[in-house]
């Protein structure tokens, strides 16, 4: 294979420098009910209409774990191939903010629920591992609002307490590229699993992000900054950078890096330190009192291990192996969920060889220009599979199967029922072929002399005005041959 | 028919029952006391008027199904009820009014008893003399000038003075037994995770515990009983069974092993409080009980232990009164200035102490040192008494190693304030059982309590035990009444 | 060890409640013995005891994942101190 070479460096003036990068993904637990309290987790309700008392921490209030939040983290911890400890515990995080009404959040510091584990991304120059460091579960906060009065914030409660898991992964990343690739993996695993709709735009999934520089060559990391809660890949590209050149402008110039909190600026694009922050900033964590040592049995996490789709590096690998897929391909087919399940779909009574063509090439196409994600897609899965089967039993040539396929996008219509309807079945009688060629020859008389006597490219002539006559719909095989026959 | 609230609960209770008086005499004859004593200042809250309407229809529906038919009762104002201010005793939540009931008081309500008020006590329960509440100090039935002990000091006067027939309290390192102990009433903690901690303002989560302050040992088993339960709402109840504690109560205390740890004769403790100790074992000797003397050789360290782990706790829990969902609320020029006003005029002195105390021993760089190090010790503290626990059946030892004090003696200093928890707060660690039964006076006719630290869950040992030492005590409330 | 005034300043900030230079003085000595009498810890040699996590030999309970608790907004703001219809009010948060 030809491989590109990894090749993302920041040029100072004197040297070269390696960008290394490592990632909190802060992934939003799917689940109906909140963390430890029976409130919703919908998106986009009234505010304050999705809180409990607990949620807004009444006195007295207790928190009680959610089960299935907990089995969902187990479960992205499979996924993620990574320990599960049997003993976690949930600590406080203290802290004073307005969004924050018990005054701490209860998390995971000491002793997560799942430890070490990894990603395996695919670069233009090879895959590699991204380790991950651990996964624990945590309250999400609720919101401030600055802007709808001059001299006062307002606080919606309706996220505090929503179940996150947060995803550290281990100083592994050297270059935007790599983060992209990471993060679209990690969303693909947990779309997989179900554990998390990785809906960025409604904050299901964030990222903190930390950046520090190093000479290519040396051994030790360089003074790390964190980029808090950046919400689109494309902004943690943009920070990451920023920052890289910030920070080689600031150690190629004799200063030094300061260990900070920084915010990117999504309208300047830059990154900005939170000095506000970081002045008070003792979390002061100990073990949660009001819960008790989160305990896993061997056997749920068994059932869980049995219960796991496949995910998409071992569906790269059957594609790859039982469907003669390239790796390309079954790359593009794995790497979202719903690609996966609506090729699946497609092949259950078609090629998959052409499949993949038509899902990769006409299909995308399609969406790109409509801009809309395959479950959306105009075209269902059961009629492309149609479609691709008319194609390969012979009813209808690839070409008329490419307008076939443009008119069925209006409203996923059943490809049989254009064709039948627009009598657009190829025509595989050779009699009928015999009547077309035999008139398209007898008004050509002197082309047909001209190929006799050696101009042979007009072969290609007649054929097109066979196709012409036919609308297109001869079999250009069958045409081929009688043609061949006639013309000797 | 003044003297019902001379009567005990059980006595109440089965009085309703067998129509010897309606509830709605047995209402108003505590509310009569209750008015006229405003001297002592046991009510936050009194809710005499509701507390009538339920009575009367309680005498209406005469439903007798309940372990505790148609008996007033009020509570510490600690607990959250529904629709009735509750004010912890504290500025910063003199205006809240929950929406909720706690389950503990709930379960009162389903027994069918009804509320009566809410009784004063220790701001957020730290205190050992109820001088630190932001509605006043309470004073003692046997003095006009002394404590009722802390936190739960409103219930214990009130209960003694008889403005209730019982009440229930909060014990996070003594709270309920001491005040007991300086009432000359009876004061159980019951084993942590026996009663939900749901809807009771947190002091300190892994120790706090509700639990019933009556006039005997009878009445204690029942109210035990009626409060007791698995409560799905706190992940730290425990899903066993609860005992039918006053059925099951005998004194016949035969053979059972009892432990007199040497560690609990302190320095300085007064004489009387070592003979009243002498008299609880030779009590229970006559009871046909076997004396043992064990060791639980870390007691030392359990108070100062308590005040790293009460205060980190305290810090944390009580970091949510910050102006912005109920309570007090200060002004400010932004955010910050608000909370930091709002809780430096919100929260007393005391208060202030242990929540600033929590804050340092939980900071950067002192974790290991004080809390780590606090929590190893209510290790080898808990290991003591289970040690102990394989050789005897229960622990006896004096309740408080003074009788109640001046008020105003102890507010300068912090520490010997604490002093007073010496012998509770190794119980409130190790999260078992424990009561205080009155025993006997001192020289100053001040009443004294023996307490008795069951095994978990074995609270039935240690309410057998007691009534072992009240049927020979045959302790007398011989308190003159100056308040009405 | 003894709680000087910085300290007192320090943790009060933590703890968000402010006081005056009356306050910190006496919370500086009222503190500082509180601290020596808790320091008798270290007579004590821990170093082979694990730290007690909870007191209950029990594992943590949980619930089914379900819905109880929505659209009591009216509950949830009603004590709040100052609040509109739809949030709970809270002087401008400067970032």
């Amino acid at each position: 294979m030809s491989e590109k070479k990894f090749d993302y460096f920041i040029d100072g003036k004197n040297d070269k420098w390696e960008v290394i990068i490592g990632l909190e993904v802060h992934a939003q637990v799917l689940s109906k009910s909140k963390l430890f309290s029976s409130s919703p987790t919908k998106f986009g309700a009234e505010p304050n209409t999705q809180v409990s008392l607990v949620d807004s921490a009444f006195p007295g209030m207790l928190p009680v774990i959610n089960q299935f939040c907990v089995e969902q983290s187990v479960k992205t911890g499979l996924g993620l191939k990574a320990k599960i400890n049997l003993n976690s515990v949930f600590d406080r995080k203290n802290y004073f903010y307005a969004d924050l009404p018990q005054g701490y959040q209860i998390s995971q510091y000491k002793n997560p629920i799942v430890g070490e584990g990894e990603v395996i991304l695919d670069m233009p120059y090879g895959t590699k591992k991204i380790g991950i460091e651990r996964l624990h579960l945590e309250q999400d906060a609720g919101k401030s609002i600055h802007d709808m009065d001059p001299e006062n914030s307002f606080v919606d409660l309706n996220r505090s307490g929503v179940a996150l898991m947060e995803i550290v992964s281990k100083p592994d990343l050297r270059s935007p590229e790599e983060v992209n690739s990471y993060i679209k993996k990690l969303r693909s695993i947990m779309r997989y699993l179900e554990t998390c709709d990785g809906n960025m735009q409604e904050g299901s999934l964030r990222a903190d992000v930390n950046v520090s520089v190093r000479k290519i060559g040396d051994k030790k990391f360089g003074t790390r900054c964190e980029i808090k809660n950046v919400n689109s890949i494309k902004f943690m590209q943009m920070a990451i950078e920023y920052e890289a050149r910030r920070q080689v402008e600031l150690l190629e110039s004799g200063k030094n890096v300061n260990q900070e909190t920084r915010l990117f600026d999504t309208k300047k694009n830059i990154t900005r330190s939170m000095r506000s922050k970081e002045d008070a900033h003792d979390y002061r964590y100990f073990p949660d009192p009001d819960l008790l040592p989160l305990k896993l049995d061997e056997s749920l996490i068994n059932k869980l291990k049995k219960g796991l789709p496949e995910l998409p590096d071992e569906k790269k690998e059957r594609f790859i192996k039982d469907h003669n897929l390239s790796p390309y391909e079954a790359n593009i087919l794995v790497s979202e969920k719903e690609i996966s399940e609506y090729y699946e779909e497609v092949i259950k009574k078609c090629d998959k060889k052409l499949a993949t063509n038509w899902i990769t090439v006409e299909l995308f196409a399609v969406l790109n220009k409509k801009n809309l994600p395959i479950s959306q897609s105009p075209v269902s899965a059961k009629n492309l599979s149609s479609l691709i089967k008319m194609i390969t039993s012979g009813k209808i040539s690839g070409k008329i199967a490419k307008d076939v396929f443009e008119k069925m996008q209006a409203g996923d219509k059943n490809p049989e029922d254009i064709v039948q309807k627009e009598g657009l079945t190829q025509q595989s009688n050779p009699k009928e072929l015999e009547k077309i060629i035999d008139s398209v020859l007898s008004k050509n008389q002197d082309k047909v002399t001209q190929y006799k006597s050696g101009k042979e490219k007009l072969f290609g002539y007649f054929v097109g005005e066979v196709m012409k006559v036919s609308k297109g719909k001869a079999n250009p095989q069958l045409v081929n041959e009688i043609l061949k026959k006639k013309l000797h | 028919m003044s003297d019902i609230s001379k009567f005990s609960l059980t006595e109440i209770v089965n009085g309703i029952k067998k129509k010897d008086f309606t509830s709605e005499e047995v209402t108003k004859s505590f509310i009569d006391n209750s008015k006229k004593s405003k001297k002592l200042n046991t009510y936050i809250t009194e809710c005499f008027e509701d507390a009538l309407k339920s009575a009367k229809n309680f005498d209406k529906e005469k439903n007798y199904e309940g372990l505790l038919s148609g008996v007033p009762i009020a509570v510490k104002d600690l607990f959250c009820t529904k629709n009735i201010k509750t004010t912890a005793g504290s500025k910063i939540l003199h205006n809240f009014i929950p929406t909720y009931e706690s389950t503990v008081t709930n379960n009162l309500w389903s027994q069918g008893a009804f509320l009566l008020g809410k009784l004063n006590c220790d701001e957020f329960a730290m205190g050992s003399s109820n001088e630190t509440s932001f509605f006043g100090s309470v004073k003692n039935p046997y003095g006009d000038k002394l404590v009722p002990g802390g936190s739960s000091g409103g219930s214990a006067s009130a209960l003694a003075a008889e403005l209730t027939p019982a009440t229930i309290g909060t014990d996070t390192g003594g709270s309920i037994r001491q005040p007991a102990s300086f009432t000359g009433t009876v004061g159980l903690k019951p084993t942590y995770g026996r009663c939900s901690r749901w809807g009771i303002v947190a002091f300190a989560s892994s120790l706090d515990q509700a639990g019933p302050m009556t006039k005997n040992v009878k009445d204690c088993a029942l109210l035990l009983q009626a409060i007791s339960g698995y409560d799905p709402k706190d992940s730290t109840s425990i899903n066993t069974k609860v005992d039918s504690y006053s059925s099951k109560l005998t004194e016949q205390v035969k053979g059972l092993k009892i432990g007199i740890p040497k560690e609990y004769r302190v320095d300085n403790m007064p004489n009387e409080i070592d003979n009243l100790w002498k008299k609880g074992i030779d009590y229970l000797k006559d009871a046909g009980a076997i004396i043992k003397n064990i060791s639980l050789p870390h007691t030392m360290y359990a108070l100062p232990a308590y005040y790293i782990v009460a205060p980190a706790e305290a810090s944390s829990n009580l970091a949510r009164y910050d102006g912005v969902k109920y309570g007090h609320r200060a002004k400010g020029k932004n955010l910050i200035e608000m909370y930091e006003n709002t809780r430096s005029e919100g929260f007393g002195d005391e208060v202030k102490r242990r929540i600033l105390i929590g804050t340092y021993v939980l900071s950067s760089g002192y974790y290991d040192a004080y809390y780590l190090k606090a929590q190893k010790v209510r290790q080898l503290i808990k290991d003591d008494f289970d040690k102990a626990f394989k050789d005897v059946d229960a622990v006896l030892t004096p309740s408080t190693p003074n009788s109640a004090f001046k008020i105003g003696d102890k507010t300068d200093d912090p520490v010997s304030m604490y002093l007073n928890d010496i012998f509770t707060v190794p119980v409130n660690l190790s999260g078992l059982p424990a009561i205080s039964v009155p025993a006997g006076h001192d020289k100053n006719n001040l009443p004294l309590g023996l307490q008795l630290i069951g095994k978990a869950f074995d609270e039935q040992t240690i309410l057998n035990l007691s009534l072992a030492i009240e049927k020979r005590a045959n302790f007398k409330r011989n308190y003159k009444n100056w308040w009405t | 060890m003894s709680i000087d005034k910085d300290t007192v300043k320090h943790i009060s900030k933590l703890a968000r409640i402010s006081l005056d230079e009356k306050k910190i003085n006496n919370l500086s000595k009222d503190l500082s013995s509180i601290m020596k009498f808790i320091e008798k810890l270290n007579k004590l040699n821990t170093d082979k005891v694990t730290p007690l996590t909870s007191i209950i030999n029990a594992s943590l309970k949980s619930r089914p994942d379900e819905i109880k608790d929505e659209k009591i907004r009216d509950q949830i703001l009603k004590n709040s101190p100052e609040k509109n219809e739809e949030f709970f009010v809270v002087p401008k948060v400067i970032e």
